[in-house]
């Protein structure tokens, strides 16, 4: 299982990143078990000291009816208890459904929220997944904003996230 | 010592009532879960009397007093109560979002005398201790009980609403909300007795599934004098903290008091 995950982490580094913005690109694996369901992934910022929160994205089964995929949201447990149990979901613009094992990626505008709302400081760019009948697993990218020169920031995982990474330009 | 008014018959022998409120098993309730996502959910929760954590293996907990607090402080129906040979079960369902308190609150009157060289016990109430002692009983001991035992649950957004104190007897009051515990990190709490900070009290703390390892890990801490602990949790799981205190502050005249606390919280990995 190690070396499949090793393998496909190097693919995050070719992503670069467009002038002003970010980009935050997952590597979800693709894991031989019996019963295999789709990960669900919260992605947020946090300032240093966790008073500034920014919620960036979240995947959750959308298409369950009468909304009941919300029933596991609590399992992302670090981002239920920051900032995950104060939102309704779905929202727009926040929450999407799950993705298929493999290498996922989206734009945060540098003009546009929430990056416009940061204060020059240190931050942190957490992604917690959580499988059902599966495990839990959370990775932490600390940067600076705003990026002083372009930089991929990367964190690797051991077994929900093969690793994720923050590609940033000043 | 007050005069008792003479009651033929009817003293009841109430030795296995004791036996409820004795310090040698513990009682608690274990919700299902204390942190809930999503709408329409349920939680079931286990009531019971045992010596281990959190293993049903002696007497199910009694639910007459089981009473149950919504977000917004009003009550909820316990369904599908049931009574096993080691537990007791109930669900209910949360309907909104916010903490729900779950509680069993047992108060109770308890004389012991002697009449005629026999050893007697009752169990009353306030109103008619008085007149269920007979006038020539010696040895007479009364001893007012207060035992409070409560679990948390919360279902989306955290409030403390439910939280709120009826200042009777031991209380808890959360300082850190008792569904937002995390293994590594410390919380704190505050013991009161009728609404006054309950100081210098000890309390004590135990993690769960004693079966699998062998040191019973528990923790004393004793309150401050505002009445405060803290605790910093080893590691993930259930805990039973229980606090009592004894004390003449009975509202029945030459009687004892004894109040007791027990909860049940979830800390959760970090």
């Amino acid at each position: 299982m190690r070396g499949i995950l090793t393998a496909t982490v190097t693919s995050l580094l070719t992503i670069p990143a467009a002038a002003g913005d970010a980009t935050v690109s997952i590597d979800i694996p693709r894991l031989n078990v019996a019963e295999y369901h789709r990960p669900y992934v919260a992605f947020w910022i946090e300032s240093k000291d966790g008073s500034k929160i920014s919620n960036l994205a979240v995947w959750y089964d959308t298409k369950q009816k009468a909304n009941e995929g919300t029933k596991w949201l609590k399992d992302m447990r670090q981002w239920w208890r920051r900032t995950g149990q104060e939102l309704t979901l779905p929202m727009d613009g926040l929450s999407s459904p799950t993705r298929q094992p493999g290498t996922h990626q989206f734009k945060l505008d540098a003009g546009a929220k929430p990056l416009n709302e940061l204060s020059p400081g240190d931050y942190t760019l957490i992604v917690e997944a959580a499988r059902e009948v599966g495990g839990r697993e959370l990775l932490r990218i600390p940067f600076q904003w705003p990026p002083k020169a372009a930089q991929v920031l990367e964190a690797r995982g051991e077994h929900e996230i093969s690793g994720i990474s923050l590609s940033l330009a000043p | 010592m007050t005069t008792f008014i003479k009651r033929a018959a009817l003293v009841v022998a109430a030795t296995a009532l004791f036996a409820g409120t004795a310090n040698a098993h513990r009682t608690w309730l274990l919700p299902s879960a204390t942190v809930l996502s999503g709408k329409d959910t349920w939680v079931t929760v286990d009531a019971a009397v045992s010596n281990d954590l959190f293993y049903f293996e002696h007497n199910p907990l009694q639910l007459d007093n089981l009473s149950i607090l919504a977000p917004d402080g009003t009550p909820v129906t316990a369904e599908n109560i049931s009574k096993g040979r080691y537990r007791s079960t109930f669900d209910f369902k949360l309907d909104q979002p916010g903490t729900y308190k779950v509680m069993v609150v047992n108060k109770g009157v308890f004389g012991s005398f002697k009449v005629d060289g026999q050893q007697r016990r009752v169990r009353s109430t306030a109103e008619k201790i008085a007149q269920d002692i007979p006038p020539n009983a010696t040895d007479v001991r009364i001893t007012e009980t207060n035992g409070r035992i409560e679990t948390f649950v919360t279902s989306g957004k955290s409030n403390d609403k439910a939280l709120i104190q009826t200042k009777s007897g031991l209380e808890l009051e959360p300082v850190t909300h008792p569904n937002n515990l995390v293994a590594g990190e410390k919380a704190t709490f505050r013991l009161t007795l009728d609404g006054a900070p309950a100081a210098n009290v000890d309390v004590e703390i135990v993690p769960g599934g004693i079966r699998y390892r062998d040191k019973l890990g528990d923790t004393k801490v004793k309150t401050d004098e505002s009445g405060t602990f803290t605790v910093t949790w080893p590691t993930p799981g259930m805990y039973w903290m229980n606090a009592s205190v004894q004390d003449d502050k009975s509202a029945i005249q030459g009687a004892r008091r004894r109040a007791s606390y027990t909860t049940t919280v979830e800390v959760l990995p970090p």
